[in-house]
């Protein structure tokens, strides 16, 4: 289905039957020169990511005072800046989870509709209009004033108006507003990969919908979730405008990126921004190889069925 | 015909639509709280606001320059879907049809920046701009939202090349084309549907890209989802009318795209890449 013809130089003598793609080959220019299409974009990306990248790696480690560790050093013995990163971690991990909790199910059903396009259309949009937007709209809309907490007292369910702006859940419920969807849209793509008949055949011998899920599709799955975690919790990972807005940017949601910006753009300490973005980059990376690492425990074949 | 479902499954289906609603409600509430709050006149300890107007929105334009603002948008969304479509395009063209040496490490040059948080690398990229000249200039912001755009662009487009069958390039070569014309009448036609989809989604995302140009942007380069973040930033200053009023036209600008984009691509596509 693929190639027919070869890229490659032929071997083949010519006047062998193999004249056809001599023929073609000598066509070509004598070295192909298509991979240099990809030149231009490389040498993009090493100029604004890779250089500025090493220059900020460099940069951290000759800090204003001290030795090349010294920002690393005054970052571990201050606790408001170390304790940023439990701080990111209690919102990142808790709301990363009650994402793909929710996204799993949610995702089954969905995956059986007939016009699932509607729904992820909608889903979409808090994506799409992003953090600032959500926590914008978030801040009148959980105030004590708003909509929320009146449905809520009007139910009887609280007598006074609970306070979920300018706190940990006001940083949390957005980021369930704009994760949510994020999340979910993954897992319904990684579940659409998955072939209907692999379960068919299940429920054929006898099993009910709970030992499907858990004998079927979960290993199938598992992979693909493990990866929709990761993903997900990099955008958790990286919350910083609705933890400004919406949270409590001085304490509870004093997250990393908050602390970075501040070096940057208020201290002006460049060398210690860097420092601070290159460990939160390592912490979120350590986290994901983590989980990747335990995806290679798990099953990885295909799950396409036959057709392969 | 279809047999009643058990009652637990039953439950458990209702449940899980119950969630569904209960999550499109309080999405629906709470963008439709903005746009209430922007045509309110006094909106303060009540369900609804007092009466209607609509003089916000001129307020909002004049207080935050939104002409301005709005034109700048316009320019820097154009040049980065622009650059990242010449960028992005052959370079996926190359990696989806060649294997050369260093590939492996391309293709990790072209991941990073989509995986690591936008804030790491934007601070050491910020340094370098400002130290460059470029920070502050729309350029820079260019500059700095192409980093994810242009690999994004590359891995949403390989999937589009491999799908066209070689033997058409090749017949097309044995028939005489140049690598311009085969460019220009065979694989352009071919990939314009996929290199529309790429580049509208690079334009929804850079219309929201929210942390890089924040960033990078000076007064004058401010994106429409920045200065917006400035304004809720320094509520008080304004009537909360007015920023309103700008997050509606922020909305509209971003829904309109959205859109459009949704003609061409599966709502899944701005989320995951395709496989």
């Amino acid at each position: 289905m693929t190639t027919l013809a070869s890229p490659l130089p032929s071997r083949e003598r010519p006047g062998e039957g193999g004249r056809h793609s001599a023929d073609l080959a000598a066509r070509r220019a004598p070295r192909d020169l298509t991979p240099l299409l990809v030149a231009p974009a490389a040498l993009f990306l090493l100029a604004t990511f890779a250089y500025p990248f090493l220059y900020g790696l460099v940069l951290a480690l000759t800090p204003k005072e001290g030795g090349f560790l010294g920002n690393y050093a005054r970052f571990f013995a201050d606790p408001f800046l170390y304790d940023t990163i439990l701080t990111t971690l209690r919102l990142a991990i808790p709301v990363t989870l009650l994402n793909l909790v929710l996204a799993v199910p949610i995702a089954l059903r969905v995956r059986r509709m007939r016009r699932q396009r509607i729904l992820t259309a909608i889903l979409v949009v808090p994506v799409t209009l992003g953090t600032v937007l959500v926590a914008e709209g978030l801040l009148a809309y959980l105030g004590p004033q708003g909509w929320f907490n009146r449905t809520l007292m009007l139910l009887g369910v609280i007598s006074t108006p609970i306070r979920l702006v300018h706190n940990y859940w006001g940083v949390f419920l957005s980021l369930v507003i704009t994760g949510f969807p994020f999340t979910f849209l993954l897992t319904l793509s990684y579940l659409s990969g998955i072939d209907p008949a692999l379960e068919r055949a299940a429920a054929t011998l006898g099993a009910g919908p709970a030992r499907r899920f858990r004998h079927i599709l979960l290993p199938l799955i598992l992979p693909g979730l493990a990866v929709t975690f990761c993903l997900s919790f990099v955008q958790a990972f990286a919350v910083f405008p609705s933890a400004v807005l919406l949270g409590a940017p001085a304490g509870p949601t004093r997250v990393i990126s908050i602390a970075a910006y501040q070096a940057a753009f208020e201290q002006y300490d460049d060398s210690m921004a860097s420092a601070i973005a290159i460990l939160m980059g390592a912490v979120e990376l350590a986290v994901v190889a983590a989980i990747l690492g335990a995806r290679s425990l798990v099953y990885r074949g295909p799950a396409g069925g036959g057709k392969g | 015909m279809a047999a009643r479902l058990p009652v637990g499954e039953r439950l458990w289906a209702t449940a899980i639509w119950a969630l569904v609603a209960l999550f499109l409600v309080n999405l629906a509430a709470t963008i439709a709280t903005v746009v209430t709050s922007s045509f309110a006149t006094r909106w303060l300890r009540s369900w609804l606001p007092l009466g209607y107007t609509d003089r916000w929105y001129g307020a909002a334009w004049a207080e935050f320059q939104l002409g301005d603002v709005l034109l700048v948008t316009v320019q820097i969304v154009g040049l980065v879907v622009l650059l990242s479509g010449l960028l992005g395009v052959p370079a996926a063209y190359a990696l989806a049809r060649r294997d050369f040496p260093g590939k492996r490490a391309i293709m990790l040059l072209i991941l990073l920046p989509l995986l690591v948080p936008p804030i790491t690398f934007g601070i050491p990229l910020a340094t370098v701009l400002y130290r460059t000249g470029l920070g502050g200039t729309l350029w820079g912001v260019v500059v700095a939202n192409l980093v994810p755009a242009m690999p994004f662009v590359i891995l949403v487009m390989i999937p589009f090349v491999e799908q066209i069958d070689r033997r058409v390039e090749d017949a097309a070569r044995v028939f005489g084309a140049g690598t311009f014309a085969l460019f220009r009448h065979v694989l352009l036609p071919l990939l314009l549907p996929g290199i529309l989809a790429a580049l509208l989604l690079v334009l929804v995302r850079t219309v929201a890209m929210f942390e890089l140009t924040f960033l990078v942007a000076g007064p004058s380069s401010q994106t429409l989802v920045v200065a917006l973040y400035y304004a809720v930033f320094a509520a008080g200053v304004r009537a909360p009318q007015s920023i309103d009023a700008m997050a509606v036209i922020y909305m509209v600008t971003t829904l309109v795209w959205l859109v459009i984009a949704l003609r061409f691509v599966n709502p899944t596509q701005i989320v995951a890449r395709q496989k």
